[in-house]
């Protein structure tokens, strides 16, 4: 009768081995083109810029199929602090590093490369069905937001009095992002300078959602889930400008235009020629990657200057 | 061969444990090696809690040696990780102590409804087929769960069919559905407990001339009480230790909850948030993450140890 | 409770039969009491349904073969879960390899092995049913600090996700392996000691191989409670983008609930779609491995 426990083990194995012999034979891909590079490439950071850099990973393994790139989203401080210990080749970020961030970098021997990669709109949302308010100013923002108004400010009145007896209902990312860095560096004039009474998120369309759910709801991210929503939350001007394409390019819609970044290691870039590959790959590709992501591509005078930077590199 | 007769071994003496010892004579050292190999099997599962303990202490520590025990227990604004901190986990503890209450409202009753109608109404056949779709219930992915309270719970049942008073998220939402994920366990495990009663036990009280409901209800549900309160039990620990559903669907915003239709972030919630996120290790943020960790760790160990005791004093051998 | 002399009664007269289906039904209590009792299975039927509709009807547009076979990419129209599905298998399978023999030789032992009466094996047990009804976040943590302790800067590796949820089910196994051991009668021990085989000989030869089915059914359960769990693997930072297939221990990987969990995070409402159809696909994997438990349960389970 051990040979039901035989049985049993080779009804396991069988199992096992099937399961290896699918991903061998699945992870054959044949080498296309390129020069059958391999190797692996991590990249880190802001979950904004993240689809940016899996559009690219996505489209530059047609072209070098034994790369392995992948794209984690610890958010921008935590892709930095990650970068600094050199456990990452490259850091998405939307937001410029710190400088204490560049210090750690220093002090651990991490030399790096900035290049802005893409631009985008933070863009305030709030429910489809308010209709008091279509453009907001940056004073008003910062007293719905500031830190002060933790408790105090909880009503839509409160910001003006022409508006209805509706609660506020905030969302908005959470601590580690580099949108809310940036956010809250703008508006309330320190960054991670806010009220702690909203529902904070790293995941956008649940603050979609929550935006969405509630009449009074108010919001920030990135222009790329405005457009996919347009049904539940509407996108408010900003001292008279709306965050569009044009206007985040041209500079006109701030302070809430924002480029998106990439830091390269420049010692991974010199010495992996997988990184090498794929970082030229991104830059030389960055409005079609950009487009394909739904963000703001760059513009002429902006790709002149991060192709300038990739060479210094090189 | 034998050396059982010569030392009065299991066969003669049943009431005594079998032991190496009474195998004197023919040492198999093949087997001693076997053995040994088992003992530290099983001491493995105490290193895991002792790692576990470790693992959470030693950053809580850290923790505690910046924010007073007192304050971390019972203050009531919880906002770690913003530039005002507060570490008070009242908030959390009120989310998760509602989260799990409605779950369990939930699946109490139909938990054991369903494990009554499996192990006494009932026709072999019927239980067959029924019992595994009921454990199916319990293998649905809690992410999938978690989508389904926001999506369809929260949004379609509750705010457009219901027209209820409630935000995008919600305790409720979370609860309900955290309820139906619970009800096999529940279930599998009082069906097991009153399959257990012997039939003969039914059989008297039929004899004395009870329908099944009384039967049931006084006879087998009585004898079968500590495996009941033992399934709730585990029950509620699921409940307080599950995380996707909440994360998903309660919400994340860190507040005194005192109406199920509000959200709330629980303690799970908020460690899947954070861990999200990156946190530096040895800073504070991530110390935070284990004081959380460490107190649910614990509060998870009472409840497990209240329920032990209760089943230790009135489980009946048969 | 009747009277004695309505129960002699009872027994004389056969109209009210004593132990079959429908006896003592007509009693409009318990009537109501049985119908309660089809609603509990109704309504958890009902939800269990209603969840797989949902999630049909929202993934219906993205239902095809390369949901198996593509990569995931920023379109939603070219993506797919081939890595999700690939890592899931390479995860359990790692996970499989590394719990089912260290929680059955545990179990044995402390079933049939250990001195029940001992403080420190029964201090064993507890511990075990206490790690049962841990938060499976806290395995993820522990996980986390044992590989910081180790040195090792890339978890996000199949021999950590592996690591994370072993450990989560270990207990699970050790647990339901006990009560197929405990399910074996002490005559089949008893008859085989009494032949003069050793404690081992009979364990390997009588016990084990009865209990086989029970135990297979169990850590089928616990691996396919292992497949579905997300929270401990992204505590190990695995909610990267990953667009290879897994080769090897080491390497990176991501499984299908977090990669529905990924989808789901995005704006576009192709993802969501897809995020549906692949839950359909994982409940389906589910599906199947219960259903092999309860035919493994069914076809070889001893009644003694």
């Amino acid at each position: 009768m051990s040979k039901k426990i035989g049985k049993a083990a080779a009804l396991t194995a069988t199992i096992a081995a099937a399961a290896l012999l699918l991903s061998a034979c699945g992870g054959q891909t044949t080498p296309a083109e390129g020069d059958g590079l391999s190797g692996a490439v991590a990249a880190d950071g802001s979950s904004t810029v993240a689809p940016l850099a899996e559009a690219a990973a996505d489209q530059f393994r047609d072209v070098e199929p034994g790369v392995n790139v992948t794209v984690a989203t610890s958010g921008t401080g935590g892709g930095f602090k990650a970068f600094c210990a050199g456990e990452t080749d490259i850091s998405d970020a939307s937001r410029p590093i710190k400088d204490e961030e560049a210090a750690e970098c220093e002090a651990n021997g991490i030399e790096f490369t900035e290049i802005v990669i893409a631009n985008d709109g933070l863009a305030v949302v709030v429910n489809a069905e308010n209709d008091w308010i279509e453009d907001i100013t940056v004073e008003q923002l910062n007293k719905i937001w500031a830190p002060e108004s933790e408790g105090v400010v909880t009503n839509w009145n409160q910001v003006d009095p022409s508006f209805p007896d509706v609660p506020l209902a905030l969302f908005g990312p959470g601590t580690d992002s580099g949108t809310f860095d940036y956010f809250t560096g703008e508006i309330n004039g320190e960054e991670g300078a806010i009220r702690a009474d909203y529902s904070p998120s790293e995941d956008d369309n649940i603050i979609v959602q929550g935006v969405a759910g509630e009449p009074g709801g108010m919001g920030f991210f990135g222009l790329s889930y405005v457009e996919e929503n347009a049904d539940v939350i509407k996108a408010l001007e900003v001292g008279g400008v709306y965050p569009t394409v044009e206007t985040v390019q041209d500079g006109s819609y701030t302070p809430l235009g924002r480029p998106l970044f990439i830091y390269v290691s420049n010692a991974s870039y010199t010495d992996k020629p997988e990184v090498k590959a794929f970082v030229d790959y991104f830059v030389a590709n960055a409005v079609s990657i950009a487009e394909a992501a739904l963000f703001v591509p760059l513009t002429d005078e902006q790709i002149t200057v991060a192709t300038e930077e990739l060479a210094t590199l090189g | 061969m034998s050396t059982i007769a010569s030392t009065g071994g299991p066969a003669t003496r049943p009431d005594l444990p079998v032991t190496a010892s009474q195998f004197l004579g023919r040492r198999r050292y093949g087997e001693i090696a076997i053995r040994l190999f088992l003992r530290i099997a099983a001491a493995i599962t105490v290193i895991t809690t002792v790692g576990i303990l470790i693992a959470l202490a030693i950053p809580s520590i850290g923790f505690f040696a910046e924010v007073p025990v007192f304050e971390f227990l019972f203050g009531t604004r919880w906002a770690p990780r913003f530039a005002d901190a507060s570490f008070g986990v009242v908030p959390l503890v009120t989310a998760t102590a509602w989260t799990t209450v409605l779950a369990l409202l939930v699946a109490v009753p139909l938990g054991l409804g369903a494990a009554i109608f499996l192990a006494e109404y009932a026709r072999p056949r019927a239980r067959k087929v029924l019992k595994p779709i009921l454990e199916i219930l319990a293998g649905v992915p809690t992410v999938v769960y978690g989508y389904f309270a926001l999506q369809f719970v929260q949004t379609t049942v509750f705010r457009e069919w219901l027209q209820l008073p409630t935000g995008a998220f919600s305790v409720l939402a979370a609860g309900v559905v955290m309820g139906v994920m619970i009800v096999p366990t529940i279930a599998s495990i009082s069906e097991d407990a009153m399959s257990a009663v012997p039939q003969s036990m039914r059989q008297g009280s039929a004899a004395l001339g009870a329908n099944r409901m009384q039967t049931t209800l006084r006879v087998v549900f009585p004898a079968a009480l500590s495996g009941i309160v033992a399934a709730i039990v585990l029950g509620i620990s699921r409940a307080v230790g599950e995380t996707m559903i909440v994360a998903i669907a309660a919400g994340n915003q860190a507040r005194i909850v005192t109406n199920p239709l509000e959200q709330g972030q629980t303690m799970t919630g908020f460690i899947a948030n954070a861990a999200l996120g990156d946190s530096r290790v040895g800073s504070l943020e991530y110390d935070t993450l284990f004081a959380v960790g460490l107190l649910l760790f614990l509060i998870t160990l009472l409840i497990n140890f209240i329920s032990i005791r209760f089943v230790r004093r009135f489980r009946e051998i048969y | 409770m009747s009277t004695i002399g309505s129960t002699i009664a009872g027994t004389i007269r056969p109209e009210r039969p004593l132990a079959s289906g429908r006896n003592g039904e007509r009693r409009p209590l318990s009537l109501i009491f049985l119908m309660l009792l089809w609603l509990s299975l109704l309504i958890a039927f009902g939800v269990l349904v209603t969840l797989v509709i949902t999630i049909i009807i929202d993934g219906q547009g993205q239902f095809s073969w390369r949901l198996f076979t593509e990569f995931p990419a920023s379109d939603p129209d070219r993506a797919g879960a081939r890595p999700a599905i690939l890592g899931s298998a390479w995860v359990i399978g790692t996970t499989a390899v590394m719990t089912i023999p260290l929680g059955v030789a545990a179990a044995v032992h402390l079933e049939e092995f250990a001195d029940k009466k001992n403080w420190f094996n029964r201090m064993i047990e507890l511990n075990v049913q206490n790690l049962a009804a841990v938060p499976s976040i806290v395995y993820g943590l522990l996980a986390l600090a044992f590989l910081t302790m180790l040195g090792v800067r890339d978890k996000n590796i199949v021999i950590a996700g592996a690591l994370a949820l072993s450990l989560l089910i270990l207990p699970v196994i050790i647990i339901s392996t006990r009560e197929a051991l405990r399910a074996v009668p002490q005559e089949i021990r008893q008859g085989s000691l009494a032949l003069g085989a050793t404690q081992w000989q009979t364990t390997w030869r009588q016990t084990l191989p009865s209990a086989v089915p029970g135990i297979a059914t169990g850590s089928i359960l616990a691996l396919s409670r292992a497949l579905g769990e997300a929270a401990p693997l992204l505590v190990l930072g695995a909610l990267v983008f990953v667009s290879f297939d897994p080769n090897g221990l080491l390497s990176g990987y991501t499984t299908l609930p977090i990669q529905i969990f990924n989808w789901t995070g995005r704006p576009q409402e192709g993802f969501h779609q897809l995020a549906a159809a692949t839950s359909v696909v994982l409940l389906g994997l589910l599906v199947i491995m219960n259903g092999l438990a309860i035919t493994i349960r069914n076809r070889y389970q001893k009644r003694w």
